[in-house]
């Protein structure tokens, strides 16, 4: 048979419509996708025993009750504690995220050594042995002081601990960040010198006045917020947002009072200028909470009649006189302060004028109000034994002055050697604290630096050595809540997995170079490790712990230990003004909270990431918000880029454009521009600390910024 | 012992969006219990997997009169007319069904080829497809849940409200002698982590359950009921544009009045 063009193509057009009928080729792709379907690499998690043990959440200052689910010894969920004073059953995004810490690539996975810039895994007999022998040489040539440790909180065994150790060692320089609660207790007259913490009873107040307090965007205690703020929609109270932005708090609030930013305390003096015209006040609680009162009452009615007030904050007149009147006639009125999350300090004049207003309507230390009460110090350990060494090393300043943090990195970068070993515990200064750069500077002028983290962040990056303590999930550990609570809560973490690497308590790790130390250091510590420590130290709240999990501190302070508000006389000026100069910068930045962000020195983990919207953060650009009135001025549109520029920094964001804020404002997400950690989270977005800067407040000096003058430009 | 037959049941779901904060709990929750993967870069939200996706809604209104409300978006279980879901019907490999036991919408990623046809059919974009294998840093896949397959490149994943769940408690129950199910033995991984007790979660035809009650509420509605999907996800909002930021309205049309296929 002859083949001929005619027959040639009738045969390939026969065969291809025959093959495409028939379900070979169909049949093919199927079993190539299933076949490629079950390639191994897809895990298939091993079935087991399901155990479920309760802890404690130690990611945030929350201190939330947790229930961690197992499959045989394998984590695999987190769900709140039901029942727990703090939470009950409730659980934030980060909690949840907690297995991925745990697991995460982040974790540092043995003691560390860095050596010609990069890290080496060295034994634990190694790293005791060179810190101390570098603390024991240290000592003997009488520079016990130049030993410095930063601290996450003040509270606790393990920073107790570790303040310990450089008391009885002899150097004054222990550092913790200052927080909202440092500006309530300089608001008070202070009684036998310790501190005044807040409690806020809100689940009973009625009338909730809240001057940019991010309530549900992750202020105090953040799952407990949540609640609280629901059991208000249920029974009909009145919240009242005062904030520059419209934050979900601001959303949810049933009046946002869009206030120019930074001027909270003049609303707050202006409210209570109505308060006391109208008489509102109770005045046998003033005479009984506090002093000063009268004087300031000539001064607020002198200088803060509502219709000036409305000039500086921009919230009317009119509304100004309705919110005095309703909080002055409120029966369980409640101001609460502190910006967002409230991680960073108000000015002592900011929160006397708001607080002031508990105080005149006489809703202090009972139901529904602000309770005044003492800082839980619950922990009995023995005296602190000291050689002559310590006693006179002890005497040297501190090398920041006042001991507050923020003054730390300057310090350190004026003056030659003056901190020459610097600890760090659960905190991450170098991601953190304001003015980064420079902070950063100052870091790496530390000869030796010594991180106790359990994950690869910043400061830990930066380190010379790291001693990575256990994962909260794999220690015990006291994990002491005030954060606005009623009263203080104490928690215990529980060991829910045998440590996964070659990590030591940094509660043991203290002991032991304590005990190496010898002579005084060694008797000051007079435990065999952490554990028979935190048992001693805990004394009778020790087995109700060990047993339920959680402590509640209940306690009422007799008349005379009431600490007594100090109202503050005005002066000319309550604000706290911004960096940089007004003609050359004339936007103010500010950042914003998220719960959807950890801006705290645990970073997010993954899953966090994920649940950021795309308004945050797109690829690897920090988007700002601005009202599209200050786009058009500045020739910008939405989802350009443009430089954004202030005293301390320059950087190059995304716009996004939002009708949630007020014009020349730009509000900037906290929590982004890690530069350490995984790559889930490294690289991505600016950390609104580079752009930001130390701002004292005179009267406490501590670090108040609020915000500061930026300009942006297109780019 | 007589046979007794499970009675039938449409688990459903009521989120109250004036308790809602958008804190995203619910999403993390969901990631957590049903082994979702994640990126490097997770802010193509096309492309990002969430099972529950919070959505924002504004009421369009210029400063300082902008409103916000957080919309939780789990897979909507819609019953359609009589189980015929959009995403059921066109579905050529039977990957997912209409559980007329439980009313739940299944995803079998197993049997699903990866068409996405029902991610087009989908009018809730409740449907996501796995475009990469999941990977899990080293170490990481420990915390992985045995009750939930990983899946993998090239199938179609969804909500399923948290059926493991459901089977563990009937296991459970059923170990009891037991053939019906409390309510609170079966709830999903989102309504339990919820901070702000914002989702009921439970059988809607059970007279007995909360949510049977609650989504008769006059705050009550549903997602794009012009479609007639029939979803299971019931929304509360005491504000009107919230309802109607629900659904496709004519100016002039009043909120709430849309004619649905129950």
């Amino acid at each position: 048979m002859k083949i001929d063009r005619r027959c040639f193509l009738s045969l390939g057009i026969g065969a291809a419509a025959g093959t495409a009928l028939s379900p070979l080729p169909w049949k093919l792709m199927d079993d190539a996708s299933i076949w490629t379907q079950n390639w191994p690499w897809t895990p298939v998690p091993p079935d087991g025993e399901i155990s479920y043990t309760d802890s404690t959440c130690t990611l945030c200052s929350g201190g939330c009750g947790i229930t961690v689910r197992k499959i045989d010894d394998r984590v695999v969920k987190i769900e709140g504690r039901e029942n727990h004073p703090v939470n009950n059953g409730g659980i934030c995004v980060l909690g949840l995220s907690g297995t991925q810490l745990l697991y995460g690539p982040t974790r540092v996975k043995s003691p560390m050594k860095k050596i010609n810039g990069t890290f080496q895994k060295i034994t634990w007999n190694q790293a005791l042995s060179e810190i101390t022998e570098k603390l024991l040489t240290l000592r003997a040539e009488g520079r016990s002081h130049t030993v410095a440790a930063i601290a996450g909180s003040s509270r606790g065994t393990v920073s107790a601990l570790l303040q310990r150790f450089l008391t009885a060692y002899g150097s004054p320089n222990f550092y913790c960040q200052s927080s909202i609660e440092d500006s309530f207790s300089l608001s008070h007259i202070q009684p036998q010198n310790n501190k005044t913490i807040p409690g806020f009873d809100l689940e009973n107040a009625d009338y909730v006045l809240s001057f940019g307090t991010g309530i549900i965007d992750g202020w105090g205690s953040p799952v407990r917020m949540i609640q609280a703020s629901n059991a208000w929609k249920t029974k009909n109270l009145k919240l009242i947002q005062v904030e520059p932005r419209l934050s979900d708090t601001a959303a949810r609030s049933d009046e946002w009072l869009p206030s120019k930013p930074g001027t909270e305390a003049i609303l707050a003096l202006g409210i209570a200028h109505v308060i006391l015209q109208e008489s509102l006040y109770d005045q046998a609680a003033i005479d009984y909470h506090s002093e000063g009162f009268v004087t300031w009452r000539t001064a607020v009615l002198g200088h803060y009649h509502p219709d000036k007030v409305a000039e500086i904050t921009g919230i009317d007149a009119k509304t100004i006189f309705t919110v005095g009147r309703e909080f002055g006639q409120a029966e369980k009125p409640v101001a609460i302060c502190g910006r967002g999350k409230g991680n960073t300090p108000v000015s002592v004049a900011e929160m006397s004028a708001i607080h002031a207003l508990n105080v005149l309507v006489g809703n202090v230390n009972k139901k529904g109000g602000v309770f005044t009460l003492p800082e839980p110090n619950y922990i009995s350990w023995p005296e602190i034994s000291f050689d002559t060494k310590a006693e006179t090393s002890l005497q040297t300043k501190q090398i920041a002055e006042g001991g507050l943090l923020h003054r730390l990195p300057s310090a350190i970068n004026e003056a030659e050697d003056s901190v020459t070993l610097l600890f760090v515990a659960d905190a991450n200064p170098c991601y953190t604290l304001t003015d980064t750069k420079e902070v950063i500077r100052a870091f790496k002028k530390i000869p030796f630096k010594v991180s106790f983290s359990s994950y690869m962040d910043e400061t830990a990056k930066l380190s010379d050595l790291i001693l990575p303590n256990h994962s909260y999930l794999e220690r015990y550990e006291d994990v002491p809540v005030t954060s606005g609570l009623r009263n203080p809560v104490i928690g215990l973490t529980k060991p829910i997995v045998n440590p996964l690497f070659q990590t030591k308590h940094t509660g043991d790790v203290i002991i032991s170079i304590a005990r190496a130390m010898k002579g005084s250091i060694e008797s000051s510590f007079p435990w065999k490790n952490y554990y028979q420590c935190l048992k001693n130290g805990l004394g009778q709240h020790w087995n109700p712990l060990l047993n339920n999990g959680v402590v509640e501190i209940t306690y009422i302070p007799e008349f005379e230990e009431i600490p007594r508000f100090a109202f503050q006389i005005p002066n000319d000026k309550p604000q706290v003004l911004l960096e940089g100069n007004e003609n050359k910068m004339d936007l103010t930045l500010i950042p914003s909270d998220s719960m959807r962000l950890s801006s705290g020195y645990i970073g997010a983990p993954p899953f966090m990431m994920k649940t950021i919207p795309d308004t945050i953060l797109k690829d690897n650009n920090t988007l700002v918000q601005i009202h599209p009135k200050t786009a058009e001025k500045l020739e910008l549109k939405q989802g350009c880029y443009a430089i954004l520029k202030t005293p301390r920094d320059e950087k190059k964001v995304k716009i996004h454009l939002s009708q949630g804020i007020g014009e020349d404002i730009i509000s900037f997400p906290r929590g982004l521009g890690h530069t350490a950690y995984d790559s889930y989270l490294a690289g991505k977005g600016i950390n609104f600390n580079e752009l930001i800067g130390p701002v004292e407040d005179p009267f406490s000096g501590l670090d108040v910024a609020w915000g500061i003058r930026a300009s942006l430009i297109k780019a | 012992m007589t046979q007794e037959y499970r009675k039938e049941k449409k688990y459903g779901m009521v989120i109250d969006l004036d308790r809602c904060t958008g804190c995203g709990a619910c999403m993390v929750a969901c990631m957590a219990e049903n082994n979702v993967p994640f990126r490097d870069n997770e802010t193509d939200k096309l492309k990002s997997i969430t099972w529950m996706r919070i959505y924002q809604l504004t009421n369009g209104k210029s400063y300082p009169n902008e409103e916000i409300c957080y919309l939780p978006r789990p897979c909507m279980h819609c019953e359609g007319h009589n189980g015929h879901s959009p995403c059921v019907t066109v579905c050529p490999a039977v990957a997912t069904d209409y559980d007329r036991e439980t009313g739940i919408v299944s995803q079998i990623p197993t049997r699903c080829f990866g068409c996405r046809y029902c991610m087009a059919a989908c009018p809730y974009h409740a449907r996501y497809f796995n475009w990469w294998d999941p990977v899990w840093p080293e170490g990481m896949e420990k915390s992985l849940s045995p009750n939930v397959s990983p899946r993998m490149r090239g199938v179609v994943e969804k909500c399923s409200f948290c059926f493991h769940r459901y089977q563990l408690a009937y296991e459970k129950a059923a170990s009891e002698d037991r053939r019906e199910l409390r309510e609170n033995e079966y709830q999903t991984s989102c309504t339990q982590a919820c901070p702000a007790g914002a989702i009921t979660f439970g059988d809607l035809i059970n007279k007995n359950h909360a949510v049977y009650k609650i989504k008769k509420d006059p705050r009550a509605f549903r997602l794009l009921e012009r479609l007639k999907t029939n979803p299971k996800i019931y929304y509360l909002s005491s504000r009107e544009w919230v309802r109607r930021a629900g659904d496709n309205y004519h100016p002039e049309e009043e909120t709430g009045k849309i004619k649905s296929h129950q």
